[in-house]
């Protein structure tokens, strides 16, 4: 039984590295060959030929693009992320400071949603069907939908510009304390997490109706045991499991999101450094932050997964999957 | 013993009814109607796309006329929702604006839909290497935020209202496709698909005369929440500068034009935009999760 | 039976009514509903889906679904009406007097729980500390007779056999030496030998634990072999009431009388008497009938009947019957008139089989993990006969037929042939005459038939590719069809979820029928339907077989309704014929040690199930398959080493009668009672 469960990590690893090899197949499609000619589409239809082609030379646009994905790939091998063109300067420490500040910023997000939407999801569930129920149904049904540039502007009036509880910006002053660098976050945090929540809170509930329904959940009743120990012992253990995929997709869905709300908030994450290298078609800096934010969920999910293959009995002794 | 269960237990399934079928079709509709939160998404949905379709004839102003003298000024008489930093008319740009994302939103819908199913119906009809290579690049695409993928494509190819379309929908295209994939395995192990095959008839036969008429359902449904999602991730795109152009009276245009002056206090200029934007996108999904209810029925 | 003079009743049910919400409407499940179980008592409630049997165990425990509730009348649980609990005391009745164990055991399971854990809960609720709890777990599963009882209280659920999932649920129903023990439908879905296992354990804890039981089931043979006395409902009425033997002897209503003639008994044949039907249907839930529920169906029915609501009527000797007419049953004509065809198919043991196979095997994946589904499998089919193929799950039944039909490919090496023609491996490699030759009914009629299609599309289809008709010919052929099934245009128009079960099979026969087929796979064609909807289908399949010279291969795991059609039998297990034969000779012996335990494990409703040959331990998985004979781990004659170590010979007698065992011919096994109809 065990060498079946080193076998299925083994297998689960081996596609999560496929996978990152096509993202970067793709990503590397995306930013080197589907603008045709980078330099064009950095100088513009107007510029001169020969500035052109001194560009692309200078860029390593002009060599065979195999050629340029190896090298490209080589490069991140040994952390070599390539020159920005913008900033004139090695991509690498640009993406590393940046993923430190979103990673801060998803965690907020989650430490915020993650409770919450749970609580939620398993109250509406144990009142499925009456008010309270339709109530968090509907407000997550709502929030979930609301785009998080609009969901800003509605906290910031509130928050930042008509009660002035919170700092309009999320970046903290140099060498601020953990406390007020929470206190910057809260506001950008909210918009993400109030998208999330619907999501987090309607899979959990899902989750608990089905293992509230389950025939499981009646024998434990049946044996006469407390209705806290039946909610305890038999279905929240059996409700939650499936959560853990659902909350890690979304960290995925999260990283997105940062894209709009840090370029909001003027926030130095890999959102806004993403943004950024799209606007300035800094090409090597786009390719090294949107590969970082794909790794990052690959690595994620795959963690998810095993973590829930771990913890249900199904999985981890093997046979049914 | 009638009111024996008590609050806290667990509700059981509920016996399906058997169902008085030929009014089947009447029923889905007549649970609809019933419905108070399909009635007032059908409102707003109406209501809005009737500002698309004929917003520019009855606007008091032209939403593309500046007027220089009179930037910024609050919610008035004149201005019922004050005028912004070109002093162009808000009201009259808040109605004219629901007309590119009403136009961009649903033909991208429609792309994902009519790829995300056929994608479907193949890779869960073949399984196999098929699906094995086709879900692997699915996965692939779904690994990156939809609105990471769309900013890349839109920088690539520069972003114009043919592209948004096509790349809102192929961005929506795997989503679909794993929906409908999964309803094609359950339907794929019925014996009615044996059936078809003991009697000789052909894969393409199969997946659409078949399959495809009783797994309708999801892909209404999951039409309907993508249209919602299209157009909450075009308004992102426009906020950020790669979907509408401008000077287009756009919404998530719009905020983005006029953000910058929020904390000066001219709240109009964006909050009127945020709220039909929020609107729109709650009334899709509240027809959205009727429709999906109705017929879970 | 006890005597229920001294006590009040275990469980008690007076006028019990439940209704339950739909749309807004009040669907009467149960009406009126009146039993009594005394201490020690074996009660059997029989009835067809949707009879509302299995509503009355949760109304007891007050578990109903959250739509339903009783609209009438008290459920009494030792003498205390338990509408009048209130939570604590509901909780103290679930947890010491009331246990219940019901269909489909793996999901009544916790999943993420050790079955240790699992049982000593119930030990906990009583008061026992963990280590004593777990003691006495342990010891429960072994009073169930499970071997190695440790090692199964660290198993999780899914790592059990259905058989042993059973047990368990039984031992955790019995740990809390329950008064009244509720089984609903407890063998259903399991295989036949392991659901006799299970009745037989029921049996014997009943004795060691003295619990009153409730015993819920659609099977007439099992209530009558476990039961003292037995209620039948229909249609949420109690129709009949009294002590098994007798009730099932010379039952007094007209509904049990044709229950009990719709089953295939020993001794009929297809080719001797058409089984009896009840004809029409249930009535409709929540449908308002005036007078007797049964009327519509009823052979006595006359104007009272159809005003006016039968009264109980007490028949002495604890019999009572909810009919006008209940004196008159025995004159019940035999509902079924179909004029037995005149000739006979011929023998054609010399002519071309209209199937043979041939050294079929099917592996799935590869070593070490390989399953062999079908080792070595030869076979030939007559035409017009009906070769009836028996086997448990992991048999390879569905194996075969697959193979046959083209959907999954056989091993190299193997051999199909229909009329002599070699069959390809795949559908599409088939010559047309080929396909529109071999045709299948599917087990399921909810799975087979496409429910977004009407029924002329389901037919209509099938005609244009098997028949090769268009306009106006497909039409004609389609009624045609629809008329040999029973059916009426009238139901062209219908979807199949408008369609009662039995239409829908009808609907299936004919689509199979639509070509002109020389061979059907019938896959368990009617394991999915009622007794007496199953009774018209297998008529159906007879006449259909005696007017076309139709060859069938029937699958099935229901020995009555093998028995009744089959001309050949063919018993497999793990994939390997065991034996194979004449239908009369495989029935009467000499058996294969298997065959025999099939045999004997299907009870017959007249009460005696003979105990003569049990199995015991689950079915080996195809994985890692016994060595020697395959039967030998679960074989109770077995004899010697030679059966571990060496695969017994297939040896035939004169008479084309195989079996695959080491016993010499004179020392198997044969049937006690073969007698005729």
């Amino acid at each position: 039984m065990r060498g079946a469960l080193g076998r299925f990590f083994l297998k689960r690893l081996a596609l999560s590295l496929l996978t990152l090899w096509l993202l970067s197949v793709v990503v590397f499609f995306g930013c080197q060959v589907l603008p045709g000619d980078p330099a064009r589409a950095i100088l513009g239809p107007l510029a001169d030929p020969r500035a052109v082609a001194a560009l692309n030379q200078k860029l390593g646009a002009d060599r065979p693009p195999v050629d340029i994905y190896l090298s490209w790939v080589g490069g991140l091998l040994t952390g070599d992320m390539g020159q920005s063109y913008a900033y004139r300067a090695p991509v690498a420490p640009f993406i590393g400071s940046a993923l430190v500040n979103s990673l801060k910023l998803a965690a907020m997000v989650f430490a915020i949603v993650v409770p919450i939407g749970i609580g939620a999801g398993v109250l509406a569930a144990l009142r499925a069907g009456r008010p309270l129920d339709r109530v968090i149904s509907v407000a997550g049904l709502s929030l979930t939908v609301i785009p998080e540039f609009v969901s800003s502007i509605a906290l910031i009036l509130v928050f930042a510009v008509l009660l002035r509880w919170l700092p309009l910006s999320a970046s903290w002053p140099p060498g601020s304390g953990a406390l007020v660098q929470i206190q910057h976050l809260i506001l950008p945090a909210l918009p993400l997490a109030i998208v999330l929540f619907g999501y987090i809170a309607r899979m959990t509930r899902a989750g608990m109706v089905e293992a509230l329904a389950a025939d499981y959940t009646r024998t434990a009743v049946l044996k006469g045991l407390p209705w806290r120990t039946v909610l305890s012992r038999h279905v929240l253990r059996n409700a939650l499991l499936p959560t853990i995929t659902v909350i890690a997709a979304q960290m995925g869905y999260a990283l997105g999101g940062l894209v709009v709300v840090e370029s909001l908030f003027r926030y130095q994450g890999i959102g806004s450094l993403v943004l950024g290298a799209a606007r300035a078609k800094d090409f090597a800096m786009l390719q090294a932050g949107i590969l970082t934010v794909g790794a990052f969920f690959i690595v994620t999910t795959l963690a998810a997964d095993l973590l829930t293959t771990l913890l249900d009995p199904r999985l981890r002794t093997g046979g049914r999957r | 013993m009638t009111d024996s269960v008590p609050v806290a237990e667990p509700s059981l399934p509920v016996i399906p009814a058997p169902a008085p079928a030929e009014r089947r079709g009447r029923g889905i509709l007549g649970v609809l109607l019933r419905s108070p939160g399909f009635l007032v998404g059908a409102v707003i949905l109406l209501f809005w796309t009737t500002c698309a379709l004929f917003a520019p004839s009855f606007v008091p102003y032209d939403p593309y006329a500046d007027d220089l003298l009179n930037t910024l000024q609050p919610p008035s008489v004149e201005h019922w929702f004050g005028t912004d930093q070109l002093g162009r008319d808000v009201f009259s740009r808040v109605l004219v604006g629901a007309r590119d994302i009403l136009t961009i939103a649903p033909l991208a819908t429609i792309v994902g839909t009519v790829a995300g199913t056929a994608i479907g119906l193949i890779t869960g009809y073949f399984g196999g290497w098929v699906d094995a290579v086709v879900g692997r690049l699915l996965e692939v695409m779904l690994s990156l935020p939809l609105i990471i993928v769309a900013l890349l494509v839109l920088v690539a190819l520069g972003p114009s209202t043919p592209t948004v379309v096509v790349v809102v929908g192929l961005v929506f295209a795997p989503l679909v496709a794993r929906t409908v994939r999964a309803a094609v395995l359950t339907e794929r192990h019925l014996d009615y698909v044996a059936a078809a095959a003991v009697r000789g008839e052909g894969a393409p036969y199969i997946m659409v005369a078949e399959i495809l008429p009783n797994i309708l359902p999801p892909i209404i449904v999951e039409a309907t929440v993508r249209l919602g999602y299209a157009i909450f991730t075009i308004a992102s795109l426009s906020f950020l500068g790669f979907g509408v152009q401008p000077p287009s009276p756009d919404w998530g245009l719009s905020i983005a034009e006029n953000y910058g002056v929020l904390v000066g206090g001219y709240w109009w200029t964006v909050v009127f935009d945020t709220i039909a934007t929020a609107s729109l996108i709650v009334g899709v999904n509240l027809v959205a999760e009727s429709l999906q209810r109705a017929l879970a029925e | 039976m006890t005597d229920l003079t001294v006590s009040p009743p275990v469980l008690e049910l007076r006028d019990v009514s439940v209704c339950y919400r739909m749309r807004g409407r009040a669907v009467p499940v149960l009406s009126r509903v009146s039993l009594s179980l005394g201490k020690g008592e074996v009660y059997g409630l029989v009835g067809e889906s949707g009879s509302g049997k299995s509503t009355v165990a949760l109304a007891v425990q007050r578990v109903l679904p959250s739509n339903g509730y009783v609209s009438g009348g008290q459920a009494l649980v030792n003498g205390r009406d338990v509408a009048t609990l209130d939570r604590a005391a509901l909780r103290q009745m679930r947890a010491r007097d009331v246990a219940m164990v019901f269909q489909d055991p793996g999901r009544a399971l916790n999943p993420s729980l050790t079955i240790g854990r699992q049982l000593a809960e119930v030990f906990e609720i009583l008061g026992s500390a963990g280590g004593e709890a777990l003691r006495r777990a342990e010891a429960m599963l072994e009073r169930v007779r499970i071997s190695a009882p440790a090692r199964v209280m660290e198993r999780y659920p899914h790592q059990l056999s259905g058989g042993m999932q059973q047990r368990v649920v039984i031992a955790m129903a019995l740990a809390k030496d329950p008064s009244l023990l509720i089984l609903d439908e407890p063998t259903t879905g399991l295989d036949a030998t392991i659901e006799a296992e299970i009745l037989d354990l029921v049996d014997t804890l009943r004795r060691e634990f003295g619990a009153s039981i409730l015993f819920i089931s659609h099977n007439l043979g099992a209530i009558a072999g476990l039961c003292d006395r037995v209620g039948v409902l229909y249609a949420g009425r109690l129709v009949e009431e009294g002590p098994v033997r007798p009730l099932f002897r010379a039952p007094r209503h007209p509904y049990t009388v044709g229950l009990l003639r719709c089953l295939p008994r020993p001794g009929l044949r297809k080719n001797l008497a058409p089984l009896d039907t009840i004809p029409g249907f249930p009535p409709a839930p929540g449908s308002i009938v005036a007078g007797c529920v049964f009327a519509p169906r009823c052979g006595l029915a006359d104007e009272t009947c159809r005003t006016v609501d039968p009264p109980q009527v007490a028949l002495g000797e604890g019999r009572v019957s909810r009919c006008h007419h209940h004196d008159r049953v025995g004159s019940l004509v035999h509902e079924a008139v179909r004029a037995m065809p005149a000739a006979q198919p011929a023998e054609h043991a010399n002519g071309t089989p209209v199937l043979e196979l041939a050294s079929l095997s099917k592996t799935y994946g590869t070593a070490p993990y390989a399953v062999h589904a079908l080792r070595d499998v030869s076979l030939r089919l007559m035409p017009g006969q009906t070769l009836g193929l028996v086997g448990e799950s992991g048999s390879g039944k569905s194996t075969l037929a697959h193979a046959l039909l083209g959907l999954i490919a056989p091993d190299a090496g193997g051999r199909m042939a229909l009329d002599g023609a070699v069959l390809a491996p795949e559908v599409r490699r088939r010559a047309p005459e080929q396909i529109k030759t071999l045709q299948i009914v599917f087990q399921n009629p909810d799975s087979a038939l496409n429910r977004s299609h009407t029924v002329r599309r389901l037919i209509g289809r099938a005609v244009t590719r098997l028949g090769g008709l268009a306009g106006a010919l497909r039409e004609a052929q389609v009624t045609r069809l629809l008329e040999a099934v029973r059916l009426t245009a009238r139901q062209l128009t219908a979807r199949p979820r408008q369609l009662s079960g039995g239409m829908k099979q009808r609907v299936a026969v004919a689509r199979a029928f639509a070509g002109n087929p020389r061979l059907v796979v019938c896959d368990e064609p009617t394991s999915a339907l009622d007794v007496s909807v199953q009774a018209a289908i297998l008529n159906l399949l007879a006449e259909l077989q005696a007017e076309r010279q139709v060859a069938y291969l029937l699958i099935s795991h229901d020995l009555g309704v093998v028995r009744y059609l089959s001309d050949a039998i063919a018993v497999l297990y793990l994939g390997r014929l065991l034996e194979v034969g004449p239908a009369a000779n495989v029935l009467d012996g000499p058996h294969h040690p298997y065959t025999e335990a099939l045999l004997s494990a299907a009870p017959s409703v007249t009460g005696e199930r003979s105990g003569r040959i049990r199995l015991t331990g689950a079915i080996p998985s195809g994985i890692n398959p016994p060595s020697g004979c395959l039967f030998h781990t679960r074989c109770p004659r077995r004899f010697g080493p030679i059966c571990e170590t060496e695969e017994p010979p297939f040896v035939a007698d004169s008479a084309g009668h195989a079996i695959r065992c080491h016993l010499p011919r004179e020392k198997l096994g044969r049937s006690m009672a073969a007698l005729p109809a």
